[in-house]
């Protein structure tokens, strides 16, 4: 049964004929009112995940459950759909449960609050806000562990719960829940925080209501999306021809029980007005927890983003253009995994998702290309029992190379997500047995290319109390690919310097690694691609770079660039070198990869001191057992 | 007869004030501002200004000076060269930052990334190591440290910056690095962090203090030239120095922590409000100060105004004190366009600037401004009393016919639209310090001045439900009050990060009194005896494991009474204002700071007469202005003929030399004994 809105006052809203002023100013009070619900986040919550690293994500919706401003797109529609109950004044919904709400958050760790907004009776709208809960207990501190088999093993999962019924608080269920998670005084209050987020929201939207008129402010939402459908339906139009498909895979390099890499793979084509894109060749979804539950609304969001961007960065983001873009995601595969499969880890594949778009749109219109990215929040977990007999706990999320763009070259050490930033690491010794020996950029570890990619980061966490730590990385057998003529960017590593001076390479993704006081965890995220021919990049910028420490006179040969000792350029031997180098270059490729996966396979235990992994192997039938029990349940439910 | 003088270096300006102390009279000037030494357009001004008084310039006392030098040298990068030492491991501690990129999803694509302050090639690193708690870990290796301070002084730096791991905790490393440096090149004026920002977060505390380093320079040599320039002309006044967050700093102050002045100039706006509105009886209000690119807003609570811990200047945000001044790029010249792809119409932050400026001033501009808007709808008079410049409607109207052409509407209706999108634009600014800070703006009056601010004064008090909305004299010289009439203050700091069962309060008394001494020393030395000095403290607490912190303010005699039981109690509910909710956790105090202030400046503002309601004998003529969408007719008012007492009703249009004031339709404008106009709703 889908979810049953009650009103007191059922009155449909009447259209409005809004002037062009009104609407503006309705549009820009939306986004105050967006920006609103993160500062009063950022300032409240007490995870570091949200209020240092602003791991979170705002959505104000219409009646419908359009998105009218956010960032993820609606998750309105499937949450109606598999929400059997109620939706009331009065009400505050909670979940944490990816299966019960079609992927609108994409593991147990996102609490998501939402807020359906009354005015005199009626529904106007949602409220909603999600944000990353440090720990939620499970098998692992942190509770993303990489081997889980089912998520039952990743902490408490919060099915769709009225928190608040009537504007009361369900203490006894908060409870229950806040009793799985080892660090509950952070939950509480990060809930707290995502509240009074959506409250901040609906008061808003009511301020509106009461000096514009409840049908003014209806109609503008509405208005909202068809200016948006109008601007992307033109995009769309202009930019990608009938009938040629297109298509572009990508890679998840392990599932950290030694399977991998996995295919992330995407045909994008147009039919009329509608973009299609098309996951059929994507892997089954992986015995561990890398699946990312794809919520096909939020792809589409990605996809307007990245096409909107560049031409009108000033408009707001909404859900207008939807019925424009078709997603196909079959059942089964990684990308909708079928329920109880483990969700926690799915930051790899969410995060390459983002490179999959670029490779795709980047084939159609040059304007887009970028090169591969730093695809991914890599995450770092220290936990243990401090001298004081004290428990600590650690989560963080790490960032490496932009990728190198058509503007310029990607910035080194710096976040693809919107609004994260690091945790300074004067905050982490002051709460954490850690001293940080190295925060720095990896010199040469972005793509060589006109424009460079952004190098990576390596950052030396050194224990200062005996520990266990939790590493999620990836890119360690695949490269960052270049585009356009520019080279990939280094691959991730990860190395163990015990005490004694012997050095372990840690596989990308373990957990339960237990740490003694004075060990070194040298962790390594990797460089952005690449943006065009490194040869044609200005040799007086590479002397620069090697002054500064970004690029070394070796690294500066890899764009036939000779530097002499004073480095200053070596005209002639660069002239000589370029040369050289351009003539044993058969042609420009669109995208270099550093190789095919077979050849990055043979090669790996040479290169990364790390076992290739096995070639995943789906049991076929076990995936058509699941998907077909889902559609039985689905159609119990619907009563056929 | 003493005299003060208040001196405000704009862009395009330099306004002066000369203030009798005897009995509050005051004479203005305005002269052009001289970019290339700003220190010539106010001496020129000085001049000017007491040739007009016929008073001898050297019976003025004190010169108060807020200055946008600072802010300049950031904003045009002319700052000086510094080189950087970092601990070993941290040399791109700038270049990393926080790994933020503004904008959207995907925003990464477009975002220009600005070059680090001390360029990474001049960074160098110290083989030491502090722990969290203020040990040394390794000793400093001082062979290795002096190779580096040669090499960077080959490499010819200007100015040098100390910023090492967890000296917040301890700067002794930081001293002796400074000792070093200054064998080894003593011409060469060296930041330390531990002195310019003891607090935690090493981005933070590196930025500022290289901030520090790069306008120091440039900001020492200003106040040393504009010092020694008075003295030689028989000023033998005190030269003080407007800082970011309101208070006066002596020329030493601003020689040693130039990074305190580097929003010198907004703060004279806020200043200058906050007097008149202390005269004119109101102590809650919402400033608007609107010039030709941007608009600064301000709260101002119970006579004091907010301050933040935080300073920004284009790309560069640090640390430092600074009142919550909020900037939005809307101002008379912000440009109005219509996109083809979504047909919206928007406003800024594109501006005209001053040259070729909006398409009426026929300086060869011919995109349509927010003053073009103006013009066209009525409320700018072709020429502007006591003004020598005129507009060219027709060029205005040109200009924003293109915008009509574009949204499908008439001429009029797209020059409101443009005012209404600009409007809305200041609206969001101004509900970023009331709102989003848990003020209700009804609660508010609203003080707007700068040149285009009483244009749009009375729109914005409707929208943010403000009243009443205020119009000081000369709303255009009002900085220049403001840098006449703040107060001394000098303020210390230390980062504590210590959960209240970790300390106690007579841990905590004993710093008040150890930062009071300090805090006292800059203020001692402009000759003020203590008794004349008042001190304050500020506490930033949260909850253990929060980022935010909330500063509580308190005095001496609070914490003997209440203690830090007290403080928290106070932090509770203003937590509970701001976000709904308190919490049942532990409290930490994160840093303490004592301010110590100078005494007041008690200025008497001039009095006008007293006449009745009726202004006619102000009234130039009746002129045409668009309005609520239709053409109505509107009195154009000379403000120096009206009189205390008047009542002009809107619509009405009142001009002077400096600035114009708008009446809207429904509100009348009463003019109070100081020469105010007090802008209210009819029938309030």
């Amino acid at each position: 049964m889908p979810a049953k809105v009650i009103q007191s006052d059922e009155t449909p809203f009447k259209k409005i004929d809004l002037d062009p002023i009104t609407l503006d100013i309705i549009e820009s009070a939306l986004k105050n009112a967006r920006y609103e619900m993160d500062a009063v986040l950022y300032r409240t919550a007490m995870s570091p995940g949200i209020r240092e690293q602003h791991d979170e994500f705002p959505m104000i919706a219409n009646p419908d459950g359009d998105m009218v401003v956010g960032q993820f797109g609606s998750f309105m529609h499937g949450f109606k759909r598999e929400y059997d109950g109620t939706i009331e004044e009065g009400d505050l919904f909670l979940t944490s449960d990816p299966y019960s709400c079609a992927g609108a958050i994409s593991h147990a760790n996102d609490w998501l609050v939402l807020r359906p907004m009354y005015y005199e009776g009626r529904l106007i709208g949602y409220a909603s806000m999600f944000g990353h809960m440090s720990d939620v207990g499970g098998k692992t501190p942190g509770s993303l562990p990489t081997d889980a088999n089912q998520i039952y093993e990743e902490g408490v999962v919060v099915p769709v719960v009225k928190i608040y019924k009537n504007e009361e608080l369900q203490e006894d269920v908060l409870n229950v829940i806040l009793h799985q998670c080892r660090m509950p005084h952070w939950n509480r209050s990060d809930f707290n925080a995502l509240i009074a987020g959506v409250r901040l929201a609906e008061k808003r939207v009511i301020e509106l209501c009461e000096r514009f008129g409840v049908d003014s402010v209806i109609t503008a939402m509405d208005e909202l999306l068809d200016r948006n459908r109008r601007a992307m339906l033109h995009l769309i139009r202009e930019s990608v021809g009938e009938d040629e498909k297109v298509y572009f895979e990508d890679y998840i390099c392990d599932d950290g029980v030694g399977n991998g890499p996995y295919t992330m793979a995407c045909s994008m084509w147009r039919e009329g007005d509608k973009l299609i894109f098309d996951f059929e060749k994507t892997d089954p979804q992986s015995v561990s927890s890398i699946n990312f539950l794809l919520n096909e609304e939020m792809f589409k969001m990605f996809v307007g983003v990245y096409m909107i961007n560049i031409f009108d960065p000033q408009i707001m983001f909404n859900d207008g253009f939807y019925e424009y873009i078709d997603v196909r995601i079959p059942p089964g595969c990684m990308l909708k995994p079928l329920k109880p499969a483990a969700l926690s880890s799915r930051t790899h594949a969410l995060a390459r998702t983002f490179d999959v778009l670029g490779g795709l749109l980047g084939q159609r219109a040059p304007d887009f290309m970028v090169a591969a990215g730093f695809s991914d929040s890599p995450h770092f977990f220290y936990s243990g029992y401090d001298r004081k007999g004290e428990w600590y706990q650690l989560y963080q999320i790490g960032f490496g190379g932009i990728p190198g763009r058509p503007i310029g070259d990607g910035p080194d050490g710096h976040s693809l997500w919107p609004s994260f930033t690091n945790v300074p690491n004067e905050f982490l010794e002051a709460y954490f047995p850690l001293r940080i020996e190295n925060y720095e950029t990896i010199p040469d570890s972005g793509g060589p290319g006109l424009h460079r990619g952004g190098n990576g980061v390596k950052i030396s966490y050194r224990a200062l109390e005996p520990g266990e730590m939790s590493l999620h990385d990836d890119r360690w057998l695949t490269y960052p690919w270049g585009v356009n003529g520019g080279l990939p960017g280094a691959r991730s590593t990860k190395i163990l310097e015990r005490t004694d001076g012997s050095k372990e390479i840690m596989p990308s993704k373990c957990d339960h690694v237990l740490v003694e006081e004075g060990d070194i965890l040298h962790f390594c995220t990797w460089g952005g691609g690449g943006w065009g021919d490194p040869y044609e990049r200005d040799p007086a910028l590479l002397a620069l770079e090697v002054d500064r420490g970004l690029v070394t006179i070796d690294g500066a040969k890899r764009y036939g660039v000779i530097l002499k000792d004073d480095l200053s350029v070596d005209e002639k031997a660069t002239e000589q070198l370029r040369e050289k180098l351009r003539s044993e270059r058969k042609e420009i490729p669109l995208f270099d990869r550093g190789g095919e996966i077979e050849e990055l396979r043979e090669r790996c235990k040479d290169e990364t001191g790390l076992d290739a992994p096995k070639a995943p192997e789906f049991k076929k039938h076990v995936i058509k057992m699941l998907r077909e029990r889902q559609e039985r349940v689905k159609a119990q439910a619907t009563g056929s | 007869m003493a005299y003060r003088l208040g001196v405000d270096v704009g862009g395009t300006f330099t306004d002066l004030l000369l203030i009798d102390e005897g009995n509050g009279k005051t004479f203005r000037a305005k002269v052009p501002s001289t970019p290339a030494d700003s220190s010539i357009g106010v001496l020129n001004g000085i001049e000017r200004v007491c040739s007009d008084a016929g008073v001898d310039s050297s019976s003025i006392t004190h010169v108060m000076h807020g200055t946008t030098v600072a802010t300049n040298t950031v904003l045009e990068g002319k700052g000086a060269k510094v080189g950087l030492v970092t601990t070993e491991g941290y040399r791109q501690v700038l270049q990393i930052a926080r790994s933020f990129v503004p904008g959207l999803l995907a925003g990464w694509i477009i975002w220009p990334k600005p070059e680090p302050l001390a360029p990474l090639e001049l960074t160098v690193e110290a083989k030491e190591r502090m722990s969290a708690r203020g040990e040394i870990v390794r000793e400093l290796d001082e062979s290795d440290l002096r190779k580096q301070i040669e090499y960077l002084n080959s490499r010819g730096i200007e100015a040098l910056t100390v910023s090492l791991f967890n000296a917040y905790t301890n700067g002794v490393t930081e001293e002796r690095i400074r000792e070093i440096s200054s064998e080894i090149m003593p011409d060469v004026p060296v930041s330390i962090s531990s002195e310019v920002l003891p607090e935690m977060y090493e981005y933070e505390r590196a930025i500022t203090t290289v901030a520090n380093s790069y306008i120091a320079p440039k900001v020492r040599l200003y106040v040393a030239n504009l010092d020694s320039e008075l003295r030689k002309r028989g000023i033998e006044a005190d030269l003080h120095i407007l800082r970011s967050d309101g208070g006066l700093t002596s020329v030493e102050g601003a020689r040693n922590s130039p990074v305190n002045v580097l929003m010198s100039g907004p703060a004279g706006g806020v200043a200058g409000a906050l007097w008149v509105a202390k005269n004119a009886g109101y102590k809650n209000l919402l400033t608007l100060d609107m010039g030709g690119t941007s608009t600064d807003v301000a709260l101002i609570q119970e006579g004091v105004a907010r301050r933040r811990r935080e300073t920004t200047v284009g790309d560069v945000t640090v640390r430092a004190s600074s009142l919550d001044v909020r900037t939005v790029g809307a101002g008379g010249g912000s440009i109005a366009h219509v996109p083809e792809l979504t047909k919206a119409l928007r406003v800024g932050p594109q501006s005209a600037g001053a040259d070729p400026g909006p398409a009426a001033y026929g300086k060869g501009g011919d995109q349509p401004t927010v003053t073009d808007a103006n013009v066209v709808l009525g409320f700018l008079p072709e020429s502007l009393v006591g003004g020598d410049m005129k507009m060219d409607i027709e060029a205005a109207e040109k200009a924003v016919q293109t915008v009509a052409d574009g949204l499908g509407l008439g001429l009029k209706e797209a020059a409101a639209g443009i005012i209404d999108i600009v409007n809305e634009n200041m609206f969001g600014a101004l509900r970023l310090v009331s709102v989003e800070q848990g003020f209700d703006p009804r609660d508010f009056a609203l003080i707007a001045f700068g040149g285009a601010g009483p244009l749009h004064g009375n729109a914005l008090g409707k929208l943010m439900g403000s009243w009443p909305v205020i119009i000081p004299p000369s709303p255009g010289v009002l900085c220049a009050y403001g840098d006449a009439t703040t107060r001394l203050t000098d303020e210390a700091a230390r980062s504590l990060v210590r959960k209240y069962s970790e300390t106690s309060d007579t841990e905590v008394q004993e710093l008040m009194d150890e930062l009071t001494s300090a805090a006292r020393v800059a203020i001692d030395e402009a000759g003020i005896s203590e008794n004349d000095q008042t001190v304050h403290y500020e506490i930033d607490l949260r909850y253990h494991g929060q980022g935010l912190v909330l500063p509580i303010v308190f005095s001496a005699s609070d914490f003997k009474n209440g203690g830090l039981a007290q403080i928290s109690k106070r932090f509770d509910e203003e937590h509970t204002q701001l976000f709904t909710f308190a919490l049942d956790v532990e409290h930490e105090i994160v840093t303490l700071r004592a301010i110590v202030q100078g005494p007041e400046t008690i200025v008497e503002a001039s009095i006008l007469d007293k006449a009745g309601d009726d202004p006619s004998s102000a009234l130039i003529k009746k002129n045409i202005v668009f309005v609520d969408g239709r053409e109505q007719e509107a009195g154009l008012y000379d403000r120096a003929k009206l009189h205390a007492g008047n009542k002009v009703k809107g619509p009405a249009v009142v001009t002077e030399m400096d600035s114009t004031t708008v009446i809207l339709p429904g509100h009348i404008g009463e003019v109070d004994q100081y020469g105010n106009i007090i802008i209210q709703p009819s029938g309030a």
